[in-house]
């Protein structure tokens, strides 16, 4: 029971990690319709900018924070503005390979400014374990945590009762509509990408401070696409509570069953679930439901 | 200037090479074929057997995607299952390469098919990232299944014979790998003139309205996943007598998206694009790490920057693709064929 309980809670802490990095990954997608295979690298991205801030500039750990959080805004924008609007509306296929050749992009540019070296944070939060009930935290999983979870709230009441998010909501649900009532569309789509990458920047951070970072940070970033689709693609509240699941299951499916299969289940079993997933209720748990009209 | 192209037969107008020019081109670009090997040296050997292997690959993966409209993102653990199977084949059981290699095609086939299954249920983004854990589930099975494929360490397999000789250099598997890739861009060819391979242009088209016009789209869209499969099977086949020995880090989600790339920087939906595609796709790192070897003398921390470089320049072509020519490396050569065609005038 007592280790039931443990792998339940570090299921949870990584939980909140993957549900703010669907939570950028749906809000992209609801507003434009794209998959952005490159949110692992946004996330590299992100942590080495908060990494950076915190070295060579020095900057106290909020300040850095915020600091990636701008940067990623500013790439998000750019990223939307030069690479994306040109292939708004065309095929899926080029739309999927484009977010994937900017991954690689990113990799490349990560790897020359920042060099291919693993490197850790300098040490931010208090060392002392929390803890609660009869499970134990260390400090280093308890901290991101809170982090991640802080940002998730924020962003969801940004999306939920801000006028902005209310015009972004609007955009996604008609985007022929929300132009006609005078939403400047193609703001909205920055803004989207932009909110995105700061989620994403944040989830990287976190994911930097519990087990440091290298370019090589952004692989973790396929683990999104078992959460948003178990959440179902375009629900933020979706993408929140099975970011929780997939923790947990992933979690448990490695203390369960790993000794039976010989390791690396942990990496496989939210692609089992997926698939599944994909044959019985495609749109996932509160997905829309795409009914296609000739 | 060529005025017109006429036909006076329906044999003149169904021919796969059309006019005399482009009987004549294709007898000196298999002359030059055959010469080549005996002139190049070993590296262009091996670049050029790679170049082979990825054709057959890449041709695969524009069938599902550029003719069927179907998005693979993971076409690299077909060519895996290809090449355990032939490898398996080949140690296991002792059996010789002709046989090993439409093994690892049929094995890569039925795995296509099962795989091929969620496609009739989801499409685009959702069969992209159906694809996806099939590449990640099958990698995971490559590297555990420690009984089946040695796990990490991978299998050795000996070098193919033919009739005694030994095809154990790279300019005696070059004619096997050319040998193989010329039948199978042939029948890619072909396919596309067959009722199969408009049904699968159909659906790629729309497939509401192929369904319409009498496409049964399940076992069509199955079909398409097969024989994709098969041409990566058969890739990996063959690559496995080229590389002697096959380790699950050869079967990389990178190795899927190198084949889209080579796909889309070739032409979506087009045989001689696919070609075309994967000679640049090859050759562009390769004349990458040349330049960074050139300047070394000046800088000479340069091969540092290889690895970054080439990351950077594999997106940049994606991305630039994408953005600039969205029909890819084939839409080009229409062109200059064009110019040329229309001499002195403008098209």
């Amino acid at each position: 029971m007592e280790d039931f309980l443990q792998m339940v809670a570090s299921g949870v802490v990584i939980g909140g990690i993957y549900a703010l990095i669907a939570m950028g990954f749906v809000v992209i997608y609801k507003a434009t319709g794209i998959i952005n295979f490159a949110t692992g690298e946004f996330m590299m991205m992100g942590a080495f900018f908060c990494f950076t801030a915190m070295t060579a500039a020095k900057f106290p750990f909020a300040a850095a924070l915020l600091s990636a959080a701008l940067g990623a805004a500013a790439l998000g924008v750019l990223v939307e503005r030069v690479v994306l609007r040109p292939l708004l509306g065309k095929a899926t296929i080029s739309v999927i390979m484009v977010t994937i050749g900017l991954s690689s992009i990113f990799k490349g540019v990560a790897q020359l400014v920042w060099s291919g070296e693993y490197r850790t944070f300098p040490p931010i939060f208090p060392r002392a374990p929390v803890t609660l009930g009869s499970v134990i935290l260390p400090s280093r999983q308890f901290y991101p945590f809170l982090i991640s979870i802080v940002s998730c709230a924020l962003i969801a009441i940004l999306f939920r009762s801000t006028r902005t998010g209310t015009a972004m909501r609007a955009t996604a649900d008609d985007p022929q509509a929300a132009f006609s009532m005078g939403i400047d569309i193609r703001k909205v789509f920055s803004l989207s990408w932009s909110l995105a990458a700061v989620a994403s920047a944040l989830s990287g951070v976190v994911i930097g401070t519990m087990g440091g970072i290298s370019p090589q940070l952004g692989a973790i970033g396929l683990k999104v696409f078992p959460v948003v689709i178990l959440g179902g693609l375009d629900s933020i509240g979706g993408a929140l509570l099975a970011g929780f699941l997939m923790g947990i299951l992933e979690n448990l499916a490695g203390g369960y069953l790993d000794p039976l299969v010989g390791g690396g289940i942990k990496e496989v079993a939210p692609f089992l679930v997926l698939v599944a997933i994909l044959m019985v209720r495609p749109y996932g748990l509160f997905g829309t439901r795409e009914i296609e009209r000739l | 200037m060529r005025i017109g192209d006429f036909k006076e037969t329906y044999a003149a107008d169904e021919a796969i090479f059309r006019t005399p020019a482009v009987r004549a081109w294709m007898v000196a670009l298999g002359s030059a074929m055959l010469v080549f090997p005996f002139l190049a040296g070993d590296y262009l050997l091996y670049l050029a057997n790679l170049i082979g292997v990825m054709i057959i690959g890449a041709l695969g993966l524009n069938i599902l995607t550029g003719f069927t409209g179907q998005i693979s993102l993971g076409h690299a653990v077909f060519v895996g299952v290809g090449s355990y199977t032939a490898a398996l084949g080949a140690t296991r059981l002792g059996l010789p390469f002709y046989l090993c290699i439409p093994l690892g095609g049929a094995a890569a086939c039925v795995a296509g098919g099962v795989i091929g299954v969620p496609s009739l249920r989801v499409k685009g983004l959702y069969l992209a990232i159906a694809t996806l854990s099939a590449q990640v589930i099958l990698e995971w099975v490559f590297s555990n299944w420690d009984s089946v494929t040695g796990g990490i360490r991978g299998i050795n397999v000996p070098p193919a014979t033919l009739t005694g000789v030994s095809l154990n250099t790279d300019f005696r598997v070059y004619f096997l790998i050319y040998a193989v890739t010329a039948a199978f861009t042939y029948f890619a060819r072909n396919l596309f003139r067959t009722r199969v391979g408009r049904a699968f242009i159909a659906i790629r088209d729309r497939d509401i309205s192929a369904e319409l016009m009498g496409i049964n789209l399940f076992r069509y869209k199955i079909l398409s996943f097969m024989v994709s499969s098969f041409y990566a099977g058969v890739a990996g086949a063959v690559w496995v007598y080229f590389a002697k020995v096959i380790t699950p880090e050869y079967f990389p989600l990178s190795l899927s998206i190198q084949f889209l790339a080579i796909v889309i920087v070739g032409g979506l939906g087009s045989i001689h694009g696919t070609i075309l595609g994967a000679i640049f796709m090859t050759l562009v790192p390769e004349l990458l790490k040349a330049g960074t070897e050139a300047v070394k003398p000046f800088f000479p921390n340069a091969m540092s920057y290889l690895f970054p470089l080439r990351d950077i320049l594999f997106g940049a072509l994606i991305v630039g693709f994408l953005i600039f020519e969205p029909h890819g490396l084939a839409e080009m050569w229409q062109r200059v064929k064009r110019y040329f065609a229309l001499w002195p005038f403008r098209s």
